[in-house]
């Protein structure tokens, strides 16, 4: 199994929710993050005082898959993240060791 | 034309150098000396200062608490907030006790006695001084509309030293502060023997027959006269308080921002306000109840008071485009908070000249004040570095001093202004554009000395007493939690 951990463009995540519905992934963890990458900051002024923000609000989206799948969920985010411009995020995958579904106490790939 | 109402006249320094011979000239007026009437109060007037007493409240609170708080960082939003709620509690009570005494009874010109102290002597039925001779208004009114005054002034000052100051500290110095600075210098200015005494001691100089009469008339206008504040007997205007409320604040604020110290990491860390949109509100409550202070300071529902509406509108506006524009022009971008900011300029400015300039001087007014205060919340706080945390300085200060400049041009009737009523000759007074300017100057000068020093030396002594500021780990973890024991969000 494979975590994918993809860091986008906020007003992209019904975009990146819908890419990922059609190729059957039925759950995702959304977290509203911020950071910085090769977009830096924006500056910001309030009355005199000039503030150079570095960090930028994204959203962070994590989805537990079967191995098999992380590729073709890798692309799709990718793909419908995508604006073309500085800012657009980064996607990592990691190897995954367990799963478990609290409720029925499935594991690993029927818990997912 | 009928008395226009306004602060303070030429009266006294016209009377004294102009006396018995420019009377003389007038003896119509001597055969209507006879019987000067009792004042009468006005259910209009009365109800129109019930409604203004609560917009100035407004503007305190929430208008000026959400102005301010929106600009704090969020630990600090409900410090802010306890310190203007605090601030208009502590100051209602010392005023029904004492203040009204102390600012509005004779005694010196600098500072008024304790006849009134407990609201002595004072019923439902008893009568307060408008601008119009032969008009009254409750003095219970007139207690509650000016205590709102003495409310605001030093909850403007708080924004200064915001997001590092001790509540304690704070506790103390509002009242030491508006006891040793705020009672004076509103005593200076507004306090006179009301327009029915000077006219009815006028006409009665004017109707004394023999030598001896009249020097003794002459003896009783003079001692009429006489018995007012020492910027008021200077000939210095101010409408609704330019001096008394803004430059004083202003300046106590500063010399509080120097005193208390930065912000810990102030020029290093972010320091962004948590809500600009509470800040909108504020301001927008401010602009709403400023209308309250401004037409009602004309203390009668009557002219006076539609011509203050109509340049508090206008000015206003006039100062939040300013800064508007010179803020796109200099930094690329017109700012919300500049837009906001340029408006309270612009009501701080009108505030000494909403009664005596008209709409067109108004708006001028507005156009410099939003850029001057713009160039001394920027270029000029930046150049000095000093952290005054809500610019209490520059727009308060400096939108006071400019409006209490420009309020002695723009009274002149040929740009437009009211002129000043002489109520011992019942006529507009002949404008001399120096001798006006020199007064405001003056009067702008005493205040900032006054409350400059004065508020040094309070700060220093509620430090030795209290001490000002919270300790560095206390102010990282923030005012709510470190004073109060609350958080305004939940985390």
């Amino acid at each position: 199994m494979k975590i994918v951990v993809a860091v986008i463009k906020p007003f992209k995540l019904d975009e990146v929710r819908d890419a990922l519905n059609a190729l059957g992934v039925h759950g995702m963890t959304v977290t509203e993050v911020k950071g910085y990458g090769r977009q830096r900051g924006h500056t910001e002024i309030y009355r005199g005082a000039e503030y150079t923000v570095n960090f930028l609000p994204k959203i962070k989206i994590e989805v537990a898959v079967e191995s098999g799948l992380a590729d073709r969920v890798v692309d799709a985010i990718a793909a419908a993240a995508k604006t073309g411009q500085i800012g657009d995020g980064k996607i990592f995958v990691l190897d995954l060791a367990t799963a478990v579904r609290i409720r029925t106490g499935e594991t690993d790939a029927a818990a997912l | 034309m009928t008395f226009k109402s306004h602060r303070a006249g030429l009266a006294a320094s016209l009377a004294l150098a102009a006396g018995a011979s420019m009377l003389l000239a007038l003896p119509a007026l001597a055969q209507t000396a006879a019987a000067a009437a009792e004042p009468t109060v006005n259910k209009g007037d009365t109800a129109w200062m019930l409604t203004a007493t609560v917009l100035v409240l407004l503007m305190t609170i929430p208008g000026l608490a959400l102005f301010y708080g929106g600009l704090a960082r969020s630990k600090n939003m409900l410090s802010v907030l306890m310190h203007v709620f605090y601030t208009v509690c502590i100051v209602t009570v010392i005023w029904a006790v004492y203040g009204y005494s102390l600012t509005f009874t004779g005694g010196s010109s600098l500072l008024g006695g304790l006849s009134k102290a407990f609201m002595a002597g004072m019923t439902p039925d008893s009568k307060a001084a408008t601008f119009s001779v032969g008009v009254a208004i409750p003095e219970y009114v007139y207690l509650a509309f000016q205590m709102t005054f003495a409310c605001i002034t030093p909850a403007l000052i708080v924004g200064a030293f915001a997001e590092r100051m001790r509540f304690a500290a704070l506790a103390l110095f509002v009242p030491l502060w508006v006891t040793c600075v705020y009672f004076p210098i509103a005593h200076m200015v507004w306090y006179w023997a009301g327009p029915d005494a000077i006219d009815a001691a006028a006409k009665a100089l004017a109707a004394a027959g023999d030598e001896a009469a009249k020097a003794a008339a002459q003896a009783k206008l003079d001692e009429v006269n006489a018995d007012s504040g020492l910027i008021f007997q200077w000939g210095a205007i101010d409408f609704a308080g330019g001096t008394v409320v803004h430059i004083n604040a202003g300046i106590a604020g500063l010399v509080g921002a120097l005193l208390v110290g930065k912000r810990v990491g102030h020029g290093r860390e972010l320091m962004t306000p948590h809500s600009l949109t509470m800040t909108m509100v504020g301001a927008s409550l401010l602009w709403v109840g400023w209308f309250g202070f401004n037409a009602g300071s004309n203390l009668e529902a009557s002219g006076g008071a539609v011509l203050a509406m109509v340049n508090s509108f206008v000015a206003t506006a006039a100062a939040a485009l300013s800064w508007m524009f010179v803020e796109w022009g200099a930094k690329g971008k017109p700012s919300v908070l500049g837009i906001l900011t340029g408006a309270v300029a612009g009501l701080v400015a009108v505030t000494p000249a909403s009664g005596f300039a008209g709409p067109m001087g108004a708006i001028v007014l507005g156009l410099i004040a939003g850029a001057v205060c713009y160039f001394f919340c920027t270029t000029v706080k930046n150049a000095f570095g000093y952290d005054d945390a809500f610019d209490v300085f520059g727009v308060h200060c400096i939108g006071g001093i400019v409006g209490a400049i420009l309020t002695g041009v723009l009274v002149n009737p040929a740009l437009g202004g009211t002129g000043i009523m002489d109520y011992t000759t019942g006529k507009i007074a002949d404008y001399a554009f120096a001798t006006q300017v020199i007064a405001q100057s003056k009067a702008v000068v005493l205040t900032l000395a006054w409350s400059g020093i004065g508020s040094a030396i309070l700060f220093k002594i509620v430090d030795l007493l209290v001490g000002l500021r919270v300790k560095p780990e206390l102010e990282r973890e923030g005012l709510d939690i470190a004073d109060h024991g609350e958080r305004a969000y939940a985390a």
